[in-house]
């Protein structure tokens, strides 16, 4: 009997090829958590972080293995085109320098590696996941497979109270703007019947839905909740603190890859499914896009935290991008998938320079850290001066080419005004960039600063008690965190070389940016 | 000829390669550089004579002599651009890398590699703190200067413009001078950059609106942009930033605020090129970037730049006049001439455009120089460079009281000096265009005879300063002042040589503002070549030197 039931059921096709990518960055996190459990503190230490970058390194390859794929699978609910491709590209490499970066990391050894890893391993696989979501339902679990290990994240620095606000903040404010989307997604299958995005734009598109009520309700809702996760004034305020209180490391991983897949929900939700109700969500998203640029952009000034700094200005860029998603069209999407690879580089550049830092002088990310900098380690010294001149926007680095294309994307969508906001940024933007280049070549080392004395970072003396959930060899020893640290500079270096490379020769990027908006049926 | 590329990225690559070839030779040791910093800062005056300073010499003479090579092969009756490089640098953008030497451009070539070998040399006798980086930065600079008057792309220019105030930036924030050196960078590199930016969405617009306008793919080419004119109501914003961005740079009167403070951290020989070449890059970009790409907004605005210009002559002249830090004297005649080059070319003529571009060769020439002598004086007063701190100085030193003499009056414009012929051609021009303004300008070359001769009489006579200790100048200080004095002196006796060379150019700049007053059928016509435009070989001619 068994054997007849099993020939004539037929269970649905599974396109493995298709999810590989997934099942690689899903297996590899069970598989690290599994390992981080082996008692070795070599194993721990060491096998845990090389084994998530072998994870990531499989996730990558099979990616480009499904190049040029364009298919629907798991019945429609996700999509693999080029914009996933690319997106995943984005996110895997920001995933892979998060690793380096926490290599040494008192965050990964304080949550024991294993479940740090695993939970970074899993937080990819949401975003991966939301860059290809092709429904509501896709989309909604991928960003609580994203959101949910990066509230843990936020606050594996268990023995430093702002790690754990940072968590809890993070874990409210997130939680308000999940509801909030799953409220306004509710409502848009309440007007449309259904939860497809195609089928939300083919209904939209014939009828008077577009302008009815519900959806317009369900819209702003989702605008809402979207906004929340990618920190978009003014539903920004708990990005400067949350980005100070967690590990840095995570703030890395946060700014740069949560922005990603944010905005992958962005373009797909917003310029393919309510593309018939662009009349109305386009304007406020160009006026919250202004917003944000301008908020972000003060609020980033006088700053003496590096963190909350990059953390407005991380706020600001959010809002250079939304310029690209609100144009609408496939230049706008190229555009926006451009700034979003050179932002990469930029973020990591600049993160890898506070890690490196941190763990070198006793003035945390402040921006004194950096003081003299320049002549002490111009290998640090140079990838951070980079960044702060791409972040600005200054010529010969990616962050050029970046709102170069951006500003062409918004004066041919016919939102001129907007490129000016976006130049207009910039501007704000040099007077907090500056005094941090100043900090590293114009000012002198402090005399007070012993470099490599990182004892200091042990937060209290003494043996402390055993922390429920800590790692045991956290309680074994509190002791000094690092000598040197090659793969930091390894990310610092490789993250600045890029966006000059990129910066300078750009075209590569842009060739492979360019499916990525073709592939969403604008004009 | 070899490709202008060559002559743009020798700079950058001497200033590459003497940082990384010292940094090797350096190894063994702690540097050499590093080590006589100290003891040679104390000494002042012998210089360090390091690897990086060396070649970036070498580099900065190679570069002068290719300039030089670029002038003399110039054809005055040839194409408009000549030894064009044009290769696509991004074709998603439509940018072209492309690279061209005219009419406009070519003296200015001559100009920047001179100042730049120049000041190489002054930078040389001294020893710098962290030389590599020093001249690293200063070679960046003089590269990224000449990409911009070479682009003849419009995106292309606005990167070599932004690009270009990034070394000074560490220039003047690494090396500058106590107290504020710090603020004012970050002010002189805000004032700036935000003009530039302002500079980057208009650029980007122009080549968006002008392709879609003209329904092709996207270009920057300056050519090709010439070719699609824009409406008037989009040139008018475009306009507008354009010239935010070009006014910040000279520095025009209400745009000014960075200069003082910029002038003051400034070390001598940064000030020297910064001085004389940048800003020349913002009239430049007016004379080949403005006038032809936005007529009709040249001519709509035309009084409001012609008031700004008026402004700066007047406001810059009484502040010269007023001020005693000799420097600020230099800075603020500066405001005053470009004040002068400002109005020539928004006279929308062709004599005033050719005296505006024959100008801005000469006040480069004449106020570096006049920077160096401040920075000699200074020498000879316990390092003040008040004026009231100096006097008498020419007792002792006759030799450099001669040369300073030459330069104050070169600096005023005095009959038989080439900036006579340049602020004659000028007035010419806006006495046919507005004639009010023409009369209140003639006030400008009395109150520069002032000022000039205020600050070499305090200087160099009257009663022997407080702290004044002269002495003669020495023969490598001479070698810095010596070319850029023959230079004034040959324009003086021959400024026909610039003269010819640009006027075809200067020509067909202006002729495409007198076009737009003419119904639009025509406009296309005059525009689309220089063919149209009549040569008259006799005009240049006609302005000899008395």
């Amino acid at each position: 009997m068994i054997p007849l039931a099993t020939a004539h059921l037929k269970g649905p096709h599974i396109d493995f090829a298709g999810l590989s990518p997934l099942i690689a960055l899903l297996g590899g996190s069970v598989l690290v958590l599994i390992v981080g459990l082996l008692g070795s503190r070599w194993i721990r230490a060491q096998a845990v972080p090389s084994l998530s970058l072998g994870a990531l390194g499989a996730a990558l390859g099979l990616t480009i293995w499904q190049w040029n794929a364009q298919k629907s699978i798991v019945s429609g609910a996700l999509r693999i085109d080029d914009l996933a491709l690319v997106l995943n590209l984005v996110l895997i490499a920001g995933a892979a320098c998060t690793v380096l970066l926490a290599w040494r990391s008192l965050a990964a050894r304080e949550a024991a590696h294993g479940e740090f890893h695993a939970l970074l391993l899993s937080s990819v696989a949401g975003m991966s996941l939301l860059a290809a979501a092709q429904n509501t339902v896709a989309l909604f679990v991928g960003l609580e497979l994203l959101s949910i290990p990066l509230y843990v994240l936020c606050a594996t620095e268990l023995k430093r109270e702002h790690s754990l606000e940072s968590g809890l903040k993070y874990l409210i404010v997130g939680s308000v703007g999940s509801a909030t989307l799953l409220y306004g997604l509710a409502m848009i299958y309440g007007a449309t019947g259904t939860t497809d995005f195609a089928g939300i734009a083919s209904a939209l598109s014939n009828g008077s839905l577009a302008t009815d009520p519900l959806t317009l309700t369900g819209v702003a809702l989702c605008v809402a909740g979207l906004c929340f996760k990618s920190s978009i004034a003014p539903f920004h305020q708990w990005t400067p603190d949350v980005y100070e209180g967690a590990p840095t490391p995570v703030t890395a991983f946060m700014a740069v890859t949560t922005k990603v897949a944010a905005f992958g929900v962005f373009l797909r939700f917003f310029d393919v499914a309510l593309i018939d109700t662009q009349v109305s969500w386009g304007p406020a998203l160009a006026v919250l896009a202004t917003i944000t640029i301008l908020v972000g952009n003060v609020g980033a000034l006088g700053q003496s935290s590096l963190k909350r700094m990059l953390a407005y200005s991380s706020v600001a860029q959010a809002g250079y991008m939304l310029a690209g998603v609100v144009v609408s069209t496939q230049l706008g999407v190229r555009a926006t998938v451009f700034y979003l690879a050179a932002y990469l580089f930029m973020n990591m550049a600049a993160f890898a320079v506070i890690v490196a830092r941190e763990r070198q002088t006793d003035l945390g990310d402040s921006i004194g850290a950096l003081a003299g900098l320049g002549r002490e380690r111009p290998l640090l010294a140079w990838p951070m001066t980079i960044s702060m001149l791409a972040l600005a926007g200054i010529p010969a680095t990616a962050g050029f080419m970046g709102k170069f294309y951006l500003i062409d994307a918004a004066v041919s969508g016919g939102y001129t005004w907007l490129g000016v906001a976006i130049v207009v940024g910039s501007m704000i933007s040099l007077g907090y960039y500056l005094p941090v280049i100043a900090a590293m070549w114009m000012r002198e080392a402090p005399a007070a600063t012993s470099p490599n004395d990182a004892s200091v970072l042990a937060p209290t003396p003494g043996p402390l008690p055993a922390l429920a959930g800590g790692s045991s060899e956290l309680d074994e020893d509190g002791g000094p965190l690092s000598g040197s640290q090659p793969e930091v500079l390894v990310v610092a270096v490789l993250a600045g070389a890029a966006t000059i490379f990129f910066g300078v020769i750009p075209q590569p990027l842009f060739d492979l940016v360019h499916g990525a908006g073709s592939g969403l049926g604008l004009f | 000829m070899p490709p202008l590329s060559i002559l743009l990225w020798l700079p950058f690559v001497c200033g590459l390669l003497g940082a990384l070839a010292s940094a090797v030779l350096a190894r063994g040791g702690r540097t050499n550089a590093e080590a006589s910093a100290g003891d040679a800062s104390a000494a002042s005056g012998r210089g360090a004579w390091g690897a990086p300073g060396v070649v970036a010499l070498v580099g900065s003479l190679v570069a002068l002599g290719l300039a030089i090579a670029y002038i003399a092969d110039y054809k005055s009756g040839g194409a408009a651009l000549q030894h064009v490089t044009d290769t696509v640098w991004i074709s998603t953008l439509g940018i072209h890398y492309k690279l061209a030497v005219t009419g406009l451009n070519v003296f200015l070539l001559g100009l920047t590699t001179l100042l730049f070998a120049v000041a190489t040399l002054a930078a040389n006798l001294r020893s710098w703190e962290r030389p590599r980086l020093f001249y690293f930065h200063f070679m960046l600079a003089e590269s990224a200067v000449l990409g911009a008057f070479l682009a003849q792309d419009l995106a292309l220019f606005v990167s070599f413009f932004d690009l270009m105030l990034i070394p000074f930036y560490f220039l003047i924030g690494g090396w500058g001078r106590e107290p504020g050196r710090i603020k004012a960078t970050i002010k002189l590199v805000i004032y700036t950059l935000v003009g530039s930016l302002l500079m980057l969405a208009a650029a980007i617009a122009t080549g968006v609106l002008a392709s879609q306008q003209g329904g092709g793919h996207i270009t920057f080419v300056l050519s090709a942009l010439h070719a699609l004119p824009l409406s008037s109501g989009s040139q008018e914003w475009i306009f507008l930033f354009f010239a935010a961005a070009f006014l910040v740079k000279m520095p025009a009167f209400p745009l000014h605020g960075w200069m003082p403070d910029g002038y003051r951290a400034m070390p001598i020989e940064v000030l020297m090129v910064f001085s004389g070449v940048l800003s020349k890059v913002g009239a430049y970009g007016f004379l080949a970037i403005v006038l032809p790409l936005f007529p009709q907004a040249a001519v709509h605005f035309q009084t409001l730049m012609l008031l700004i210009a008026l402004a700066s002559i007047l406001y810059g002249s009484a502040q010269a006049f007023s001020q005693t830090d000799a420097r600020l004297i230099a800075g603020y005649s500066s405001v005053a001439q470009l004040g002068f080059i400002t109005l020539g070319i928004f006279s929308l003529n062709s004599q005033g455009a050719q005296g505006a571009l024959l100008q801005m060769v000469n006040h480069g020439l004449v106020v570096a120089p006049l920077l160096f002598i401040v920075g000699l004086l200074a020498k000879r007063t316990g390092g003040s460079e008040d004026v009231r701190q100096m006097g008498g100085l020419a007792f002792r030193a006759p030799v450099l009281a001669s040369l300073f003499l030459v330069v104050a009056l070169a600096t005023l414009a005095i009959p038989g000096s080439s900036n006579f012929v340049g602020e004659f051609l000028i007035l010419l021009g806006v006495f046919k265009a507005k004639l009010a303004i023409a009369i209140i300008a003639f006030s400008g070359v009395v109150l520069a005879s002032v000022y000039a001769l205020r600050l070499f009489i305090r200087a160099m006579h009257n009663r022997v300063g407080p702290s004044a200790d002269s002495h003669e100048i020495s023969i490598l200080d001479g070698a810095v002042l010596a070319p850029l004095i023959a230079v004034i002196v040959f324009l003086a006796l021959y400024p026909q040589l610039a003269l010819h060379r640009s006027e075809r150019s200067v020509k067909a700049a202006v002729a495409s503002v007198q076009a737009s007053t003419v119904p639009a059928q025509t406009v296309a016509r005059v525009i689309s070549g220089p063919r149209v435009v009549h040569r008259s070989a006799t005009f240049a001619d006609s302005v000899r030197t008395p």
